[in-house]
């Protein structure tokens, strides 16, 4: 698992995310407050954060986040999510051979907030690591899902003289916390 | 060749944005392709992918019937169509039964292909490509110029420009402003929008799936925030399994952009919520505009094998120079120019067919293993057989399909050059035919032809017997090549013999369409080189080699003349070039090189047909080290030089920059010499080289090796 971790993690900062490791969800979850706060998501316009919903919040109440960082929303709007600053969701799978993100993405607010929002912080179980895209299509079925979302690294685009600039219309940064103690049921 | 055309040309050409651009591009993107690919079998990838796209092709109909059953049954309506014109009415009465006033388009060539945009404004619509490339294309009321890259023709202060004229003024030329200020302006279009258009990169028929490949995000915002998502899909686009989906998205970024994968890749197989919850209409139009008239054709078929990863233009030594637009308003490139014929009218080809230059360097490196060029002369072949030769081509060949004619008037050229020869060289010729030693020298036509110096050497007899087929530029021009691969052979003990009848090996006809004359050619050669007992019929040209080898067969093939391949195969099997042979020799112990020798450094320069036809490149620089030389290698060693044939006569304007690029490599290692296995390329090399006044000297690796033999 370790290994899958690391290649996982060599492809996904070779294409400008950011990766994180913690043992336990409560780290996780801390290291996502802190995030929020340092990043100065508060309620004031243009300052929020929208957060999908998704298991790893299972046993968390929303009141207490909302306590620590004022500025989250759980009940995702486009409006909300078109002005937020952070989008945080949570992901199905994730594959190792080319540092991609992999999330069944029928629920429409989960796509919002992480198209709009310029920074993206998305969450994902250690043991959801596969080596490739193979894998994941076995478990994340196109014959069953009605949109499956591949995500490797933040918006990018070459289309002026070939340079690299990160951000066009999507999130400029994408924050990936991976997380081991963190059994996920879903798909 | 029009006028507009040729002058399209030449607007590219003395665009130095462009081709610095377009230059640098095509250095950096071998590098990033070969680094993508690592850890990763090319071969048995597209091998996986031409096995999924051929058999799909096969299969369209059946594929196009389950794709629409399999959408349909996951909410989406799917209209198939064959008719351009029908898809952009089909959108149109879409947009206006909804009250549709504002679209979002991502990238899609299918409406490009179908001027959609165009029809879309006509009726009011507002319409907007979100694609960042794309979307300066269209402030800029241009086309795309790259598949991938839509506006790769623009420099930074040209989009800002445009930027500054169309949308707000001031705008700087800094690259990551300029893609803010893009975000800025088009995220309240993809907020207010009705309906988004995308494309399709595949279409999984057995589950209605559609993939949608980008790195911008604005596909997944085009999908997600207006209530109407419309996909167009060209039906090469169809596959019939999920499981086909992986060696297309293992080849299409690493292919298309040096990426593993993209930012985003999303499968959507039918109806998905809105953001206000309700259902949102997917409608996802099939459409074939003659792409079944290609599954037809037993040739053509194999171009629906088509990933649209446009690596075929980013190498090549053509499309660097010119950029897409002089190839037309939507496919551009190799590929470009085949889909053009197709999807539009095979004259609309009849002058960009003109630009392949045949060196093949796409062939190798295609995920679809497309043969581009061969398809390329298949369409030459087709407007030929359409329009007819031109007066001029047609006197030419009447000329090269009789030997003697032929041969007698090049022994004439070496009298009549006279006033234009200085030492062994052309420099200077006048009037229209100014375009052919403006950029190098010509060879003068020797005042012996190899076929008469070589009744004057006195050979080994009673052993092993190979005959020698030269080549007219070999024959007439560099008689001096010919003659020291005849040395060497002897050193072997072999007897070159030299069939007098042979003539033109048909490639000049056939390189411009003239298949006929190309047969005749063939058939005349085939008699003459089998007339007698040999092991091997050896030839120092790489061109020749590939035209007894490979060429007479495909020609025979193409006009359905079966009654002559059993010898053309014959031949095939016994034809070799100089190199191989000479290693084959010298690896068997029937040749050994003097020893101690330190013959300084060289060079080696990789024709075209000798590469990537032969696959012989190792060979001669094996020869050239064992012969006692340091061998430097040249930057791009494998890239044309440029002379290809006729092509160099037609456009003069192409070749001459191709060949610049090509001394510079050159001269940049520090060799004295630089060595190459074709008389064309020595031709064209020699030529520049004397024309720069550098005092590299250009020879063929026979003429080099001719006194390295014990």
């Amino acid at each position: 698992m370790s290994t899958q971790f690391e290649a996982f993690k060599t492809r996904a900062e070779a294409v400008s995310a950011e990766v994180h490791r913690f043992t336990g969800k409560a780290e996780a979850l801390a290291f996502v407050l802190e995030f929020l706060k340092e990043t100065g998501v508060s309620d004031a316009p243009q300052c929020g954060a929208v957060w999908a919903a998704g298991s790893f919040l299972d046993g968390t109440e929303s009141r207490d986040l909302k306590a620590k960082v004022p500025g989250i929303t759980f009940d995702v709007t486009r409006k909300d999510s078109a002005a937020a600053r952070v989008g945080i969701s949570q992901m199905d799978w994730a594959i190792a051979g080319t540092g991609t993100l992999v999330q069944d993405a029928v629920v429409v607010e989960k796509r919002l907030v992480s198209t709009l929002p310029p920074i993206h912080v998305a969450v994902v179980g250690t043991s959801r690591i596969l080596a490739d895209m193979g894998a994941v299509l076995e478990r994340l079925r196109p014959e069953q899902i009605n949109y499956v979302s591949f995500i490797t690294g933040p918006s990018r685009t070459a289309d002026i003289e070939r340079v690299l600039t990160i951000g066009v219309h999507g999130p400029e940064r994408l924050i990936i916390v991976v997380v081991d103690d963190f059994e996920q049921v879903t798909a | 060749m029009t006028t507009q055309f040729k002058e399209s040309i030449e607007t590219a050409l003395h665009n130095p944005n462009l081709t610095g651009a377009l230059g640098r591009f095509s250095e950096a993107y071998r590098i990033s392709r070969a680094k993508a690919y690592e850890g990763i079998d090319f071969e048995a990838v597209r091998d996986q992918i031409v096995e999924i796209k051929a058999s799909a092709s096969s299969n369209f109909e059946v594929l196009a019937s389950e794709f629409k059953a399999s959408a349909e049954a996951r909410g989406a309506r799917v209209f198939r169509t064959s008719d351009p014109a029908e898809v952009k009415q089909y959108i149109l009465a879409l947009a206006k039964e909804k009250g549709v006033q504002r679209v979002v388009k991502s990238k899609s060539m299918a409406s490009e292909e179908i001027h959609l945009n165009a029809a879309f404004e006509k009726a009011g619509i507002e319409v907007d490509e979100t694609d960042l490339g794309e979307w300066i294309v269209q402030l800029a009321h241009q086309t795309p110029s790259h598949m991938v890259m839509p506006a790769i023709h623009m420099t930074k202060e040209e989009v800002a420009e445009v930027f500054s004229q169309e949308v707000e003024e001031g705008q700087a030329p800094d690259i990551p402003k300029l893609v803010k200020f893009a975000r800025a302006k088009l995220r309240p279009k993809f907020l207010q929008a009705d309906m988004g258009i995308t494309g399709a990169n595949i279409a999984v028929a057995e589950t209605g799936s559609l993939v949608i490949v980008t790195n911008e995000g604005n596909a997944r915002l085009v999908t997600t925030l207006p209530r109407i998502h419309v996909a167009i899909v060209g039906i090469e686009k169809l596959v019939a399994q999920v499981k086909d989906i992986l060696p297309i998205l293992t080849a299409l970024p690493r292919s298309a952009t040096g990426q593993l994968l993209t930012s985003y890749v999303s499968i959507i197989s039918g109806q998905v919520p809105n953001t206000d919850g309700s259902p949102k209409e997917l409608h996802i139009i099939l459409m074939d505009n003659h792409r079944s008239d290609m599954v037809k054709d037993p040739m053509f078929k194999e171009a629906l094998q088509c990933i649209r990863c446009a690596t075929c233009l980013n190498v090549c030594p053509v499309f660097r120079l010119v950029g897409g637009h002089v190839f037309g308003k939507t496919y551009t490139g190799g590929i470009g120019t085949i889909l053009t014929a197709w999807f539009d009218e095979l004259k609309k080809s009849e002058d960009i067919q003109g630009l392949c230059i045949q060196c093949g360097s796409c062939v190798p490196l295609c995920p679809g293993k497309i043969d581009i060029p061969r398809l390329i002369l298949e369409l030459r072949r087709r407007l030929v057989v359409e329009n007819g030769q031109s007066l001029a081509m047609k006197a030419i060949f009447g000329v090269v399909n009789n030997r003697r004619l032929f041969h007698s008037m090049l022994r004439m050229a070496s009298v009549t050059q006279k006033p234009f020869k200085q030492g062994r060289f052309i420099r200077h010729l006048p009037l229209f035919l100014s375009d052919m030693t403006d950029f190098r020298s010509l060879p003068a036509v020797a005042a012996v032809p190899l076929r008469d110096a070589i009744q004057k050497i006195s050979q080994p007899k009673g052993g092993e017997k190979i005959a020698f087929y030269s080549g007219c530029l070999i024959d007439f021009c560099y008689p001096e090549m010919g003659e020291s691969l005849v040395k060497i052979l002897n050193k072997a003990g072999i007897e070159v013999i030299f069939p007098d009848e042979q003539t033109c090996c048909g490639a000049p006809a056939r390189y411009s369409g003239a298949y006929e004359v190309a047969a005749q050619n063939a058939r005349d050669n085939i008699k003459a080189l089998l007339a007698t007992e040999v092991t091997h019929v050896v030839s120092a040209c790489p061109t020749c080699t590939v035209a007894l080898k490979h060429d007479f067969l495909d020609t025979f093939k193409s006009l359905g003349a079966t009654d002559a391949m059993a010898e053309a195969e014959r031949l095939s099997a016994k034809t070799i070039d100089f190199s191989t042979l000479v290693k084959q020799l010298v690896d068997a112990g029937r040749l050994t090189f003097k020893e101690g020798e330190d013959l300084g450094k060289v060079t080696y320069h990789d024709s075209c047909h000798l590469k990537r036809t032969q696959h012989a490149s190792d060979e001669p620089r094996e020869l050239l080290k064992q012969a006692g030389h340091e061998l430097t290698e040249m930057y791009e060693c494998d890239t044309c030089c440029g002379m290809a044939g006729s092509y160099s006569l037609k456009l003069p304007q192409l070749s001459a920059p191709i060949l610049e690029r090509k001394l510079k490599h050159i001269k940049d290692t520090g060799a004295s010499k630089v060595i190459m296995d074709c008389p064309g390329c020595v031709m064209q090399i020699r030529g520049g080289l004397d024309k720069d006044g550098s005092p590299i000297q250009a020879e063929h690796t026979a003429e080099r090796l001719a006194d390295r033999f014990k």
